[in-house]
């Protein structure tokens, strides 16, 4: 088992608020992580600094290391390729104000990609994986701003996947679809993670229980605590405020 | 059973204050729009009715007003002079009111921002008089010698002041629109390892088209509109423009340089408000093109 991502002492500011104090874990490949913990944890920003976003935030500093493949993303000259290789999907789905085709298509073409015939091939895949086609197969020139939230969703999934990622970041994708949905998209996953390496930041603990191989316990911008999921949703995790999180105690 | 909500006990009497006074704001702007034009029509109707050659009027480069025994209203010259000098200024103030706001939206840190959003509010406060007087001096010096022509004041003399004058009201609105377009869109893009570039001709471009479109067609209406630079100039003089280097007179300004020299009620007064109409129907025409692409843009 290799690891895929190596965070070591990553610390994080917004100016004068610190958000991260010093993060070290490591993501193992082919894996499925889950990250659990309240808002304001630092669950989102440690994602953004994975695919290096967070540094185009105003006043943002940050220190530490992340190795990707055992290379410092900081070293690597092509952030544009980088960004490239970790799929991101947001936590509010962000249809860009194109069509449905253009919004899957927009990252191969971003690569340079022109060939129509291939492009319809990514889309096509892409829309089947997220467990989209059969809704939108035949309107694929309407805007994808105008689909519900539950498919917007699912369109940045697809979109997330369209570069074929090496790693997944799933920012709370759950929050704007419905059960049933989001069950189609946990199994999605559980058959993505032969191809990728998936972050997965939820909300809902349960989703966790049900997908992370491994989980890892945020709170106010320390890790708290990573082990695999069945030790952390046990009876007896290591750390006490784990399993009072949990188990709805506080939060 | 159909429930009618009872407006007499539900609603509080200042509600209903407020709403009379809102309304009233909004029909008293539809009634402005149609008293202007209902008096600048009744000016120049009996003679737009009768005695008015409308196709000479339209079609006729001959501008004569004055003479004696043989006056002739032929407005061509005014209308190619008005929509060439127009389209000269929009030609230079087009890529270089949206290049602008694209910079100060998206390349500016937010203190530069600041400095250049004053300066350009700065530049849309200028009076025209003044733009006009640079045009007379500055302006025309300069040309006669990049051009080495005979006089300087030219539609391409008018049509510099007017692209300096509608550059700020085409960079203030399209970077109102850009900086509309939510961040999150930004950052979906950028997180799909789209470079700065492509994030701005692929999806904010895109996204602000309808606000962008607004400011250029605002900026072209600021320089129909336009009077005193373009009178002050473009040399003033009835002609048939063929290069930038023509000297040209607008219709606007023929409005501004006659109106005051006739006799109320005759012949050429009612003329003169009769290119008002012409004024206002191109405006119009604008209007309603521009209302046309953007339902067009919406649905499309």
């Amino acid at each position: 088992m290799r690891n895929k991502i190596e965070i070591e002492d990553l610390k994080v500011h917004y100016g004068d608020i610190p958000a991260l104090n010093g993060i070290s874990l490591n993501v193992v490949e082919n894996e499925i992580l889950g990250i659990i913990g309240p808002a304001q944890s630092g669950k989102t920003t440690l994602l953004k600094v994975i695919n290096r976003t967070l540094e185009l935030t105003q006043g943002v500093t940050i220190e530490g290391s992340v190795r990707l493949d055992g290379i410092d993303v900081n070293s690597i000259g092509d952030v544009y390729g980088l960004r490239k290789r970790i799929g991101m999907v947001l936590p509010l789905p962000v249809g860009l104000p194109l069509s449905i085709y253009d919004n899957v298509a927009f990252a191969p073409r971003t690569s340079g990609l022109r060939n129509k015939a291939e492009l319809d091939v990514i889309v096509e895949r892409c829309l089947q994986q997220a467990a989209l086609w059969d809704e939108v197969k035949d309107r694929l020139d309407s805007l994808g701003t105008k689909l519900s939230g539950g498919q917007q969703q699912r369109l940045t999934i697809a979109r997330a996947l369209s570069h074929q990622p090496e790693i997944l970041c799933l920012d709370e994708f759950s929050i704007a679809v419905d059960p049933i949905t989001t069950m189609r998209i946990e199994e999605v996953l559980k058959s993505l993670k032969n191809e990728m390496t998936i972050l997965l930041v939820t909300n809902l603990v349960q989703q966790a229980k049900r997908l992370a191989n491994r989980t890892a316990f945020m709170l106010n911008g320390d890790l708290v605590e990573i082990d695999d999921t069945e030790v952390i949703f046990s009876d007896n995790p290591t750390q006490q405020s784990t399993y009072d999180y949990i188990n709805g105690n506080f939060g | 059973m159909r429930i009618q909500p009872n407006k007499a006990t539900n609603r509080p009497f200042s509600e209903t204050v407020i709403e009379l006074f809102i309304r009233l704001c909004g029909i008293s702007s539809i009634l402005f729009v149609f008293g202007i034009f209902f008096f600048v029509f009744k000016e120049g109707a009996s003679f737009l009715f009768n005695g008015l050659n409308l196709s000479e009027f339209l079609s006729s480069e001959e501008w004569y007003p004055t003479s004696l025994n043989n006056k002739r209203y032929g407005t061509l010259a005014l209308i190619l002079g008005t929509f060439g000098v127009t389209s000269l200024a929009m030609l230079m103030a087009v890529p270089f009111g949206l290049g602008a706001a694209i910079f100060v939206s998206e390349f500016c840190s937010p203190k530069l921002r600041e400095t250049f959003k004053i300066v350009i509010e700065f530049l849309a406060a200028i009076p025209s008089v003044v733009w006009g007087f640079i045009g007379l001096t500055l302006m025309n010096q300069l040309i006669i010698q990049v051009f080495n022509a005979p006089i300087g004041l030219t539609m391409l003399n008018g049509s510099i002041m007017l692209a300096l004058m509608s550059v700020p009201i085409i960079v203030s609105i399209a970077e109102d629109s850009l900086k509309a377009v939510p961040d999150s869109y930004r950052e979906a893009a950028e997180a799909l390892g789209a470079t700065k570039w492509q994030v701005i001709y692929r999806v904010l471009l895109p996204a602000a088209k309808n606000g962008l479109l607004a400011a250029v067609l605002l900026g072209a209406a600021r320089s129909i509109g336009e009077t005193m630079a373009v009178l002050m100039a473009t040399g003033h003089s009835v002609n048939i423009p063929t290069s930038p280097l023509s000297w040209i007179r607008t219709l606007t300004a023929t409005i501004a340089a006659e109106l005051g020299e006739v006799a109320r009620g005759g012949e050429h007064y009612q003329v003169l408000f009769i290119i008002g109409i012409l004024l206002f129907t191109i405006t119009f025409i604008v209007n309603l093109i521009a209302d046309l692409v953007i339902k067009g843009i919406r649905q499309g």
